[in-house]
């Protein structure tokens, strides 16, 4: 099933949309939800592997449900979105290690450089079309691993920022402290998950909706498509980032792999995995990657023999997601029910 | 009114338009005629921006808008619809016509309210109505029938309010009756909305019925403008593009 006949199939929910009153609460309301709910998870679990799956959930997360903004809401395929993941790894690491400001400090600057660095590489990519897109922006990702490589007194190279990256107390939190870091992750991941939901939900959420279909129709009713697709390459970059950051505190470090191009790879996989016409299809994407990821492993070294199988199988034999197959089958479930009714 | 003035675009050593100079009235309803390769649909181009022309002005009420991006045209008051229905096919013909006003009303970047917004709701049901559209607002464009297909990209140029309306082929890939139909719509809406209409057309039968005035295009020159029976007539339009069976007619 193509991606059209996706979107196509799932209107019987996004429908609703158009015909129910917005009610914009909700989302805050179920992201805090949500947000409590992931809270509470450490009172009911002593397991540190439970709480560790949710970080990185929380990071890779954020990063495949950004990836998705570009690839399934606006149609551009970036195969480089990793490098803004390790660019908030790496600058928040370095912003800690070299300078000691305080956490916040930190974040906020890390995004900052992130704007500035996607701002220009966007400004250069997003005027070319499909495949140049793609791969300009794998370059890009390239040159910056690159960096990363050979600025070995900033960077330390291939070994990546050793010695851990110093996480001094602020307001009361203490990111060295599992749990604190655990809240803090779920906290970044539902923030970040409720305006990105906001943004595909508003009118510039449609907009890229409509670049996606037909770029040129859209600019022949007054849309500036370069403006757009640069607000979203930006927008998308700043949540990758923050994954980045997420990653960096978890690990401590930050290391060449997380800006190496496997990590853009992972990302376009998990969102074959989970499926790209629903807002939740990278966040479930993410969760199993991650099962697969580790269950393989811990199994057999060619792990990526596995993975290419598992992706073949979503790509080829399935040509979709696992969440496509969900609003599919309620879809149909809709359908009949209403052809009974009638 | 727009005037275009002395309009020229070449690719390589082919002028598509070649020195073009032509008034349309406000509230004008125009047929533009010319056979293949004529520089019809690029003569559309250029008025709305999707080509960049060599020299010459198109002006819009005094307003130079030669050269100038699509978006930027449109906002000044040109609309137009493609002869191949531009649409967008995983929006429901609701979403799309929500989301165009949304445009015209310089909220496309809104993101910190939901789509659709309240504001836009009347103008898109305005236009779906005077479309005949509404009965499907919740069908996916992709799913329409060709006819509607076509139907929704002129609802689409139309929900932006345009001074101007520029139909490439409205009637293009239609059968007999449809093609009626779907002229009388224009013809309909042209009388309804008091707007400047050009579109461009093969069937000569649909063309001499309804269109006031008529413009001749051909290897990217004018060749006649006029009344219907005037162009009928005209020696030189018989001779490159009508043929003798629409001047026996005329006889007739």
């Amino acid at each position: 099933m193509t991606e059209l006949q996706a979107e196509q199939a799932s209107k019987v929910l996004d429908n609703s949309v158009t015909q129910a009153k917005p009610r914009p609460n909700r989302d805050a309301l179920i992201a805090l939800a949500v947000f409590v709910v992931l809270a509470l998870l450490p009172m009911l679990t002593s397991s540190k592997f439970l709480l560790d799956f949710v970080i990185r959930c929380a990071a890779y997360g954020l990063f495949a449900t950004s990836l998705n903004l570009l690839v399934g809401y606006t149609g551009l395929t970036s195969f480089g979105h990793g490098m803004f993941f390790g660019l908030g790894a790496y600058g928040f690491g370095l912003m800690m290690q070299k300078t000691g400001v305080a956490v916040p400090v930190a974040f906020v600057a890390t995004l900052a450089i992130t704007f500035v660095v996607a701002l220009v590489i966007g400004a250069i990519c997003v005027r070319l079309k499909e495949i140049y897109f793609a791969f300009v922006t794998l370059a890009f990702q390239m040159l910056i691993h690159s960096t990363i490589l050979s600025w070995v007194s900033l960077t330390g190279g291939d070994q990546g920022l050793r010695g851990g990256i110093p996480r001094p107390p602020f307001l009361g939190i203490d990111l060295s402290n599992h749990l604190h870091l655990y809240i803090v992750s779920c906290a970044l991941l539902v923030i970040g998950l409720f305006l990105m939901h906001q943004i595909a939900q508003s009118p510039f959420g449609y907009t890229l909706r409509m670049i996606r279909d037909n770029a040129t129709r859209a600019s022949f009713i007054g849309i500036d498509v370069w403006r757009a697709k640069l607000t979203i390459f930006v927008l998308a970059a700043l949540f990758a980032s923050t994954g980045g950051i997420i990653m960096a505190l978890f690990v401590s470090g930050a290391y060449p792999e997380f800006a190496y191009w496997t990590i853009s790879g992972e990302g376009i996989f998990i969102n074959m995995l989970g499926g790209v016409t629903t807002f939740l299809g990278p966040m479930v994407g993410t969760a199993l990657f991650l099962i697969l990821n580790d269950t393989v492993t811990r199994v057999t070294e060619y792990h990526g023999i596995v993975l290419g199988i598992v992706i073949l199988f979503f790509a080829i034999g399935l040509r979709k997601g696992l969440m496509d197959f969900v609003i599919e089958w309620y879809a149909q479930r809709r359908e009949r029910s209403g052809e009974r009714a009638s | 009114m727009l005037e275009i003035r002395a309009l020229s675009k070449s690719f390589g050593g082919v002028k598509a338009t070649d020195n073009v100079t032509l008034d349309f009235a406000d509230g004008s309803l125009t047929a533009v005629i010319g056979p293949n390769g004529a520089g019809k649909s690029t003569f559309f181009n250029l008025i709305t921006g999707a080509l960049k022309p060599d020299s010459g002005q198109i002006l819009l009420n005094g307003v130079d808008l030669a050269g100038r991006s699509p978006p930027e045209i449109v906002r000044h008051g040109i609309g137009r619809a493609f002869q191949v229905a531009s649409i967008f096919p995983s929006l429901t013909v609701q979403e799309t016509m929500l989301a165009a006003v949304g445009a015209d009303q310089r909220r496309a970047g809104v993101m910190h309210r939901r789509f659709p917004l309240a504001e836009t709701r009347d103008r898109a049901e305005h236009a779906m109505e005077l479309l005949g559209l509404a009965s499907k607002r919740n069908r996916t464009a992709a799913t329409l029938s060709h006819g509607d297909q076509k139907l929704l990209d002129i609802a689409l140029a139309l929900v932006l309010d345009p001074k101007v309306l520029l139909l490439d082929e409205p009637t293009a890939g239609m059968g007999t009756e449809e093609r009626w139909r779907m002229i009388d719509k224009v013809r309909e809406l042209w009388e309804k909305q008091k707007i400047t209409v050009v579109f461009i057309e093969h069937d000569m039968d649909i063309v001499f019925k309804i269109a006031p005035e008529i413009v001749v295009l051909c290897y990217g020159r004018i060749l006649a403008t006029g009344k219907p029976d005037a162009v009928r007539r005209n020696e030189a339009v018989i001779e490159a593009y009508l043929g003798t069976e629409h001047h026996a007619e005329a006889a007739i």
